[in-house]
């Protein structure tokens, strides 16, 4: 039905999108902070749901349910890093601490002696 | 799955599916034990996206091309409840 070409190209998009999924929740599970969390989730679970979508597109070809897992992929890539800088905003206001020498961009580092008194 | 397809390409759809299962399980452990809220959302937040994988792997196997659109409203769901929760920490309500 779907021809060999076809195959080999849906087979390898579904391995690398389960690649992605894997480092995706092992970013979950073993980073130290909500952000680096984040960081992982949104990035790499992103890309391999995106993978799969595509994987989808290439066995159903580009027309019909193919043209639907396309708007799933441009939409995914609109809404994760959406979804993701607002749980960050969200967190910083709730007060959950940064990991040690990092800071909010634009602030005077508060572990940076010298570029405070150069701020003064 | 459909009609004559290579069995390769069905052996890596059934073990991607039992990766994003299993994946998705383990998410749950963020779920339960994050220490904060928004480790909370981020976690579920995870599972929603491997949710949506797991849907685009179904309509593979399966071959009913109804699970592409499946897919697409659980990302819309999963989006719009992340923005909900966020606005619920952050604003205290959701709709005022």
């Amino acid at each position: 039905m779907i021809s060999t070409v076809q195959a080999v190209v849906v087979t390898a998009l579904v391995v690398v999108g389960s690649f992605f999924l894997l480092v995706g929740t092992v970013g979950l599970l073993r980073l130290p902070n909500v952000y680096n969390r984040m960081h992982a989730t949104s990035k790499a679970a992103t890309l391999g749901a995106s993978s799969m979508l595509l994987a989808t597109t290439v066995y159903y070809g580009p027309v019909g349910d193919g043209l639907t897992s396309l708007v799933g992929i441009v939409f995914l890539f609109f809404t994760a890093p959406t979804g993701a800088h607002v749980i960050s905003r969200a967190a910083q206001k709730m007060g959950v601490p940064f990991r040690e020498g990092a800071d909010w961009p634009g602030t005077v580092p508060m572990h940076d002696e010298d570029a405070r008194r150069d701020d003064d | 799955m459909a009609s004559e397809v290579p069995a390769f390409l069905e052996t890596a759809v059934l073990g991607g599916l039992v990766l994003a299962s299993v994946v998705t399980l383990l998410a749950g452990y963020r779920v339960i034990r994050g220490p904060t809220v928004p480790d909370r959302v981020v976690g579920l937040e995870t599972i929603g996206t491997n949710v949506v994988a797991i849907a685009a792997l179904f309509a593979l196997q399966t071959g009913e091309g109804l699970f592409v659109t499946v897919s697409l409203v659980l990302a819309i769901i999963g989006f719009i409840s992340t923005i909900a929760v966020a606005r619920f920490i952050t604003e205290g309500d959701i709709i005022e």
